[in-house]
């Protein structure tokens, strides 16, 4: 899982079935310290992560179509939690 | 998934026999800002798509999904038109 941050939202009305109702996210791959590691990505969401959030993200097929509670859903990332807090000692 | 926009489309006789009927298009990645990032792709097409449009792809074997039982032999593939999207 990566982690990461929500930085906005797509508006998509012509997609394949398994997106309806399902929330699309664009994220912005984060390093603990919150700098910014990496290029944007889009996540379905399945826990109600919103703009701004700190998130945890899988970037995988099968997690993402386990998440999405779909099988053979054309996804392959989802938002899986949202970070309260990161405690990093080193 | 990745936004991206259609920038042309891909003719090809011979071709693995799973794309058959199988539209490709050439797409090119997008930031959250619009602009480009990263290199073209081929994508295989499940939406519809057309050059000019905004769309999201998915990377990987997910995009052949759309055709199952058809194991399309495609690691990129166009799930949705974009409408629009926003950023912080």
């Amino acid at each position: 899982m990566i982690l990461a941050r929500v930085v906005g939202e797509v508006v998509s009305t012509h997609k394949r079935p398994q997106f309806e109702g399902a929330k699309l996210l664009i994220l912005q791959p984060e390093a603990p310290d919150g700098s910014k590691t990496g290029n944007a990505l889009l996540a379905i969401d399945s826990v109600g992560a919103g703009r701004g959030e700190r998130v945890i993200a899988v970037l995988e097929g099968r997690a993402a179509q386990e998440a999405l509670g779909k099988k053979l859903a054309p996804v392959d990332a989802a938002i899986v939690g949202i970070v309260d807090e990161i405690d990093v000692s080193e | 998934m990745q936004l991206a926009r259609v920038i042309g489309d891909v003719v090809a006789t011979r071709k693995d026999p799973s794309y058959e009927g199988i539209t490709l298009l050439v797409i090119q990645p997008l930031a959250p800002d619009g602009a480009d990032a990263g290199r073209p792709l081929v994508a295989v097409d499940s939406v519809g798509a057309g050059v000019g449009e905004r769309v999201f792809f998915v990377r990987g074997k997910e995009a052949s999904f759309p055709f199952f039982p058809t194991e399309v032999a495609a690691d990129a593939g166009i799930v949705g038109i974009v409408d629009h999207w926003s950023t912080l």
